[in-house]
């Protein structure tokens, strides 16, 4: 299928990783005053940065729900996130990861206490290096959760697949382009459920089990990473107060 | 696909229902509504096809023209695919752009014929990086009753099954069409199954009213092989990791059942 070696005989991919290996992470809480409630991640290449605004009033106005707030999303990529450079308008591409990453998000969210407004979420990718959705809602989810607004649980997401007959957990660009499959999965670890998921390629039942619960694992340790990295914030907090008070 | 049309009663009355093992359609939980499919009752388009499941109609047509490839693709045909939501089909369609849910229902449909490699797209390559064959697939939704998603797989699929390809030939560099057809080079069979879950139990082929009671539906689509080639969750809930498995499942089964109705001997 495709001429690019994948993974060489002792297991290793093209960036060194394992097979069952994550990029490195990196998270932050806050990063933008304006906003509500931000964040930033960096996984791999990948750097994404996500803000919510709300609930506030929603414009148009008619768009108003009577019985709990409207979310909305929007995920971007920037011109020059990638090598060729991308066209600010949304592509079809990026109207269908809105939409199911919006979908992700709700079923956590206690949409039903803010009734008649609007909670926009926006999601802009700095640069791409495959999995933007994934940790496009990694990242989202820890925005919402920053801007204060009540959450069932975080909502965490990872994608597995398969490259030269391996299942492999967290693709980077080359492995989702020239791989054989790519399934991205959100997950919340708490309760138990999945709230996005996509696949593309071609996977035996069987192989798609073992991706699938691949990209959960990838999801519990990223999940902890999120956890730390909203505590990060407010002990930093914490210590610049006991600094002033001492 | 929502609307806040169904009151709370129906609602209720649905889920109450399917959580009992029953349908307000009379139908198991694992039946589909019955099929039509009629092909090529387009003479304009190369290809086409119309599909009812229940009262959701769903027609398909595909369109050939020249083009240049793609640039890192330069042996291959290109495939596109498009839905339109026309306002004939439903109280609840505009006119106007693509919306999300048209978005979505075009590359699911797409995603499952692409990653099957249904269509052998080395064989569409007129002229390499100069001149190739596109194939536009393009779904018109005619009646709205719920799952359009896999009426408009199947009927995308019956239409590439009869899309004739006029013939050619080369000269200096020029295409120039001579008389007569060929068949479309298709090579794999892809079917998609949508699996809902609602009042806690998984149906298959919802309706329009069980779409608005659904907690989450999931798409699979599946190859002639039995390999999965595409996946959608869609709905704004979630599935517990055992729901995924025991859909992929009843999925499976389903996609053979529907493959026999386009493809006799698949």
């Amino acid at each position: 299928m495709s001429n690019v070696r994948l993974v060489d005989e002792n297991g290793i991919r093209t960036d060194g990783r394992r097979l069952d290996e994550l990029r490195p992470i990196r998270l932050e809480v806050g990063v933008l005053s304006n906003a509500d409630g931000s964040a930033y991640i960096e996984q791999g290449k990948n750097k994404i940065i996500a803000a919510v605004y709300g609930p506030r009033e929603v414009h148009p106005r008619h768009l108003a729900l009577p019985d709990r707030a409207l979310l909305r999303c929007r995920y971007h990529m920037a011109p020059f996130s990638v090598q060729e450079r991308k066209s600010p308008a949304p592509t079809r591409r990026e109207v269908e990861l809105s939409k199911v990453i919006r979908e992700a998000l709700e079923p956590a969210i206690f949409l039903e206490r803010f009734p008649r407004t609007s909670i926009d979420l926006f999601i802009e990718v700095l640069q791409a290096d495959g999995g933007t959705r994934a940790a496009g809602v990694t990242v989202a989810s820890l925005a919402l959760a920053d801007a204060g607004i009540p959450m069932r649980d975080l909502v965490v997401a990872c994608a597995a697949g398969k490259a030269d007959g391996y299942i492999i957990l967290d693709l980077n660009d080359i492995e989702d382009k020239e791989g054989e499959a790519d399934v991205p999965v959100a997950y919340m670890p708490s309760l138990n459920y999945v709230s996005l998921l996509q696949m593309d390629g071609q996977l035996t039942p069987k192989e798609f089990e073992q991706a699938f619960n691949l990209a959960l694992e990838g999801c519990r340790k990223i999940y902890e990473l999120q956890k730390q990295s909203l505590k990060a914030k407010y002990l930093a907090i914490k210590e610049a107060v006991e600094e002033a008070e001492s | 696909m929502t609307s806040a049309t169904l009151s709370r009663i129906r609602q209720n009355q649905i889920a109450h229902l399917i959580a009992n093992g029953k349908r307000l359609d009379g139908r198991g939980l694992l039946d589909y509504r019955p099929i039509n499919i009629e092909m090529g009752l387009i003479e304009k388009a190369e290809g086409s096809a119309r599909v009812s499941l229940g009262k959701t109609e769903v027609m398909a047509g595909i369109k050939i023209e020249i083009g240049e490839p793609y640039p890192d693709r330069p042996n291959e045909g290109v495939l596109t695919t498009n839905a339109e939501f026309v306002p004939i089909a439903s109280p609840e369609f505009e006119a106007g752009p693509p919306t999300e849910d048209s978005v979505e229902l075009a590359r699911v449909v797409d995603r499952g014929i692409r990653e099957s490699k249904a269509i052998d797209l080395e064989k569409l390559c007129i002229i390499p990086g100069k001149k190739v064959f596109i194939v536009f697939i393009d779904i018109y939704v005619l009646n709205h009753d719920g799952n359009l998603i896999d009426a408009s797989a199947l009927a995308a699929l019956a239409a590439l099954k009869n899309t004739k390809i006029f013939k050619y030939e080369v000269k200096d560099g020029e295409v120039v069409i001579q008389p007569g057809f060929e068949e479309l080079p298709l090579v794999n069979y892809p079917v998609a199954v949508t699996v809902a879950d609602i009042g806690g139990k998984l149906v298959v082929d919802p309706w329009l009213e069980e779409e608005e009671v659904m907690n989450a539906r999931l798409t699979i689509s599946f190859d002639k092989d039995g390999k999965i080639c595409a996946m959608q969750k869609g709905g704004s809930g979630a599935l517990s990791p055992e729901k995924i498995i025991e859909a992929v499942k009843i999925a499976k089964d389903k996609s053979e059942e529907l493959r026999r109705l386009v493809v006799k001997n698949a």
